[in-house]
């Protein structure tokens, strides 16, 4: 046995309404820089859809991930060693750009700059590739929410593996949202497929990342994987792909599609696995056994005799504890509600799903049933081939058996806490149908359903003597940023030799990370019971210093600096 | 002027060959890629490029066999200046060929299709006219010289002079009398050398043959620098005791 850590999330798409803030957020914090605009490290697709690049799910095309050989060994699918060589010099199954889609800016300077004349100038869409005008055919997520109907959503690779009779009920009946990151698999097809040994995974934390140092842009790796979460930057030539946000994972805080997630619907926790059964587990011969060979590496941190083979693997005692406490754990072994992306493709991916019980109801619904009645959903579940089907070619690849399961027991949270909601006496026998107790589906209520900040992103801190050096905690001085005052640039904090807001800024973490925290963890306001001192803001001119707007300090003596008289 | 073209010159070209390439490893490790274009097309990418990198392989194999090996040698081992001359002149033009073919198709992709266009640099394109004038004129001038021409034999003179360079004893007297189309191509040749390491050529040097023997999946610890902070050189933080092991290195937990 050798213990490793896994930081994962678990995603519930039960709550994803599709906002895409989280592919917004991801963006603004990692790819809005040139050569990576088509990048989309965090995305939201609507299923049925073909995805993002468009059918990547499409294997036989693409050819990512592994394939197991006669031998029962594994070796990627795109070739093993040799070919890839023989194949460097142009890839075979790279996705062209078209796949993805042309990047775009619009012509704003032309609504500034055109000539006066009768007609209204408009900005012109010029692609960010040549620079010329284009003509918008396709984006990330042009078939948002169903847009361009069957004709676009028949493309989906998933869709065709269904039967026809599915799929027609199929389109008619639902859709749902399935945000991707990467997977930060156990047994990283790119990481595999990379030439140049340039893409790792972190011993620590099990965190899949390009060395952009070491990356010569062979390109392999974005063939390799499945997912098709590594992307070629065309600017620079090299690979880059999702971090896990490790600069914030490293300090505790979630990652940013995490933190920003509206339906708070994503879980971040530790799993501890047993790294030498990971290759035996991903060549099972059955692809359907591959849910639960996944499911029977990961290690139980309860267990005593894990964690003692985890403290012999240097793994920390606050690292033990956290994956102890882990969320994820929770959904993936106690409830057992959720399931892994594609387990066929063998790469043993960590980022898992709960899948969404609301087609079901809605379908119920629809049809005038009670759509919280446990018998109701029970039946419906197991007489809907539709989504279930869907779902398992997801999920299971494609046993219905475990999403079945799973649809199952989250129906019966739903009316057994229906009940208690009413305020009928609970109903054990509901929890038993699924084979759980009451108590078991209160907690697991709790936990989909009002689990605060540090119940859903349960992370432990890296450790590293000299973590401090990281760019979101100070405590080295905080001013000894490049050309601050720590470094002889001016004042006491942040004010450079002309008062404030002199000189260069203030690295915004340093002001905002124990604000941030506190907001994140709160569910108070600061100071509750201020309302009467509160000042509407719209009428203040500016001028004066309305009472309360600015509230003394309550514990500390009233702050004095030099710039205020 | 002999001693110029043919001693000063080539050391130096060698010498900013190496040395450009540990300056470019010590600080330009992120530019050293190959900076695909095939993400903007890949039709013709896909017969141009295999051409050309195959054909400049086996022109690569050729030229080391020609320069590197001594004529005594293959004739030790029995084959004779005809055969070597055959086979050489076969092939050669053949690989050669494979190459101005191949390389032919990606200058005019490069030119034609707007993305790939776009994304070139100047630097590309001083390198291209450099790499073609090299190509060129060494396959001109084996075509002219051996194959509608009587033949030449750089074995005697062209291969001990390069030889010589690498014993530290150059014989510039050797290469007076090469015929010019010989001359200019190794003028070139060492001119693509000396502008090697400035170029995205550098690709060539990470060519990945530790891939055949690494397992699949590398495992990397995070390292004594996490997150996305650099340390300036001179300000490694706050003093720091002494560790009792007296190792400046931390221990990784």
């Amino acid at each position: 046995m050798r213990v490793m850590a896994q930081m994962s999330m678990v995603m519930n798409l039960d709550k994803c309404i599709g906002c895409h803030t989280c592919s917004v957020t991801c963006k603004q914090a990692w790819t809005n820089r040139s050569g990576v605009e088509y990048v989309w490290f965090n995305n939201v697709e609507t299923r049925p859809g073909q995805g993002y690049p468009r059918t990547y799910e499409n294997q036989e095309r693409w050819q990512g991930g592994w394939t197991r050989t006669r031998s029962g060994r594994l070796k990627p699918r795109s070739g093993g060693r040799l070919k890839k060589m023989f194949s460097i010099f142009a890839n075979p199954k790279l996705p062209s750009m078209q796949d993805y889609y042309e990047p775009w800016t619009y012509d704003y300077e032309h609504l500034i700059n055109a000539p006066a004349g009768d007609d209204i100038p408009v900005a012109r869409p010029k692609s960010l590739l040549t620079g010329e005008d284009m003509k918008v055919t396709w984006s990330a997520n042009w078939d948002d929410s169903l847009a361009g109907g069957n004709e676009i959503a028949a493309g989906d690779p998933v869709l065709a593996k269904v039967s026809d009779q599915v799929k027609q009920e199929f389109e008619k009946t639902f859709m749902f949202f399935l945000p991707r990151i990467c997977e930060h698999c156990l047994n990283p097809s790119c990481a595999a497929a990379c030439p140049s040994g340039a893409i790792y995974k972190r011993a620590e934390d099990g965190i899949v990342l390009v060395d952009q140092d070491r990356c010569r842009g062979w390109r392999m790796c974005v063939t390799g994987c499945p997912y098709k979460k590594v992307y070629f930057n065309h600017r620079t030539g090299k690979a880059e792909k999702c971090t896990f946000c490790f600069p914030r994972i490293e300090i505790g805080q979630p990652t940013i599609c995490s933190e920003t997630c509206v339906g708070r619907l994503r879980y971040l926790g530790l799993m501890l696995y047993d790294a030498d059964r990971v290759a035996e587990a991903a060549a099972v011969r059955d692809e359907h056994d591959l849910y639960d060979a996944q499911r029977s590496v990961f290690l139980d941190p309860h267990d005593p005799a894990v964690v003692a083979a985890a403290r012999e693997a240097g793994i920390p005692d606050d690292w033990i504890e956290a994956a102890q406490r882990s969320p994820v754990w929770d959904l993936i072994m106690k409830y057992e509600v959720a399931l892994p992306l594609h387990p066929e493709y063998r790469t043993m991916p960590m980022v898992w799903y709960i899948p969404p019980l609301s087609p079901v109801a809605d379908v119920l619904r629809e049809t005038g049933h009670d759509a919280e009645e446990a018998g109701n959903l029970f039946g419906a579940i197991d007489a809907l081939r539709i989504p279930v089907d869907y779902l398992a070619e997801l999920f299971t690849a494609g046993d219905p058996a475990p999403v079945r399961g799973v649809l199952n027991r989250l129906a019966a949270m739903r009316s057994y806490q229906r009940r208690i909601n009413l305020g009928e006496a609970a109903d054990e026998s509901i929890a038993a149908a699924v084979g759980m107790t009451g108590a078991q589906m209160d907690e697991m209520y709790r936990l989909l359903a009002i689990a605060k900040y540090e119940q859903r992103y349960v992370i432990p801190a890296a450790h590293a003597e000299d973590a401090h050096r990281l760019e979101k905690i100070a405590t080295e001085c905080s001013l000894d940023y490049e050309g601050g005052p720590g470094m002889g640039g001016g004042g006491p904090y942040g004010q450079g030799p002309f008062g404030e807001s002199s000189g260069t800024p203030v690295p915004v973490q340093v002001e905002t990370f124990h604000m941030q925290r506190n907001r994140q963890t709160t569910d108070a306001f600061t100071d509750p019971g201020d309302e009467p001192r509160r000042v509407n803001l719209l009428n203040w001119d500016g001028k004066s210093t309305p009472k309360g707007l600015f509230p003394p300090r309550r514990t500390e003596p009233e702050h004095t600096d030099g710039s205020k008289p | 002027m002999n001693t110029l073209l043919w001693v000063i010159y080539p050391y130096l070209s060698l010498v900013i060959l190496v040395g450009g390439l540990v300056w470019r490893y010590r600080y330009d490790k992120f530019g050293w890629t190959t900076r695909s274009s095939q993400l903007y097309e890949s039709t013709i990418l896909r017969w141009g490029s295999p051409l050309f990198h195959f054909g400049v392989l086996m022109v690569l194999i050729g030229h080391v066999g020609g320069l590197l090996i001594p004529k005594a040698w293959t004739e030790a081992v029995g084959i004779t200046e005809h055969t070597y001359h055959l086979m050489a002149v076969f092939i050669g033009t053949v690989a050669g060929f494979c190459t101005l073919i191949g390389m032919g198709l990606l200058i005019a992709r490069r030119r034609l299709t707007g993305p790939v266009f776009a994304a070139t640099t100047r630097n590309d394109k001083a390198m291209y006219l450099v790499l073609a004038a090299v190509i060129v004129l060494g396959l001109w001038s084996t075509v002219r010289a051996n194959v509608t021409g009587p033949g030449y034999d750089y074995r005697e003179t062209i291969s001990p002079w390069f030889r010589s360079l690498f014993y530290f004893s150059p014989d510039p007297q050797l290469m007076a009398d090469v015929p010019v189309g010989f001359q200019i191509h190794v003028v070139a040749a060492f001119a693509l050398f000396a502008f090697w390491p400035f170029t995205r050529l550098v690709h060539a040097f990470s060519a990945p043959v530790g891939y055949l023997t690494r397992p699949y999946v590398v495992y990397r610890s995070r390292g004594d620098q996490p997150g996305l902070g650099r340390t300036r050189p001179g300000w490694e933080g706050p003093p720091r005791l002494p560790s009792s092991r007296g190792d400046r290195t931390r221990s990784r937990r």
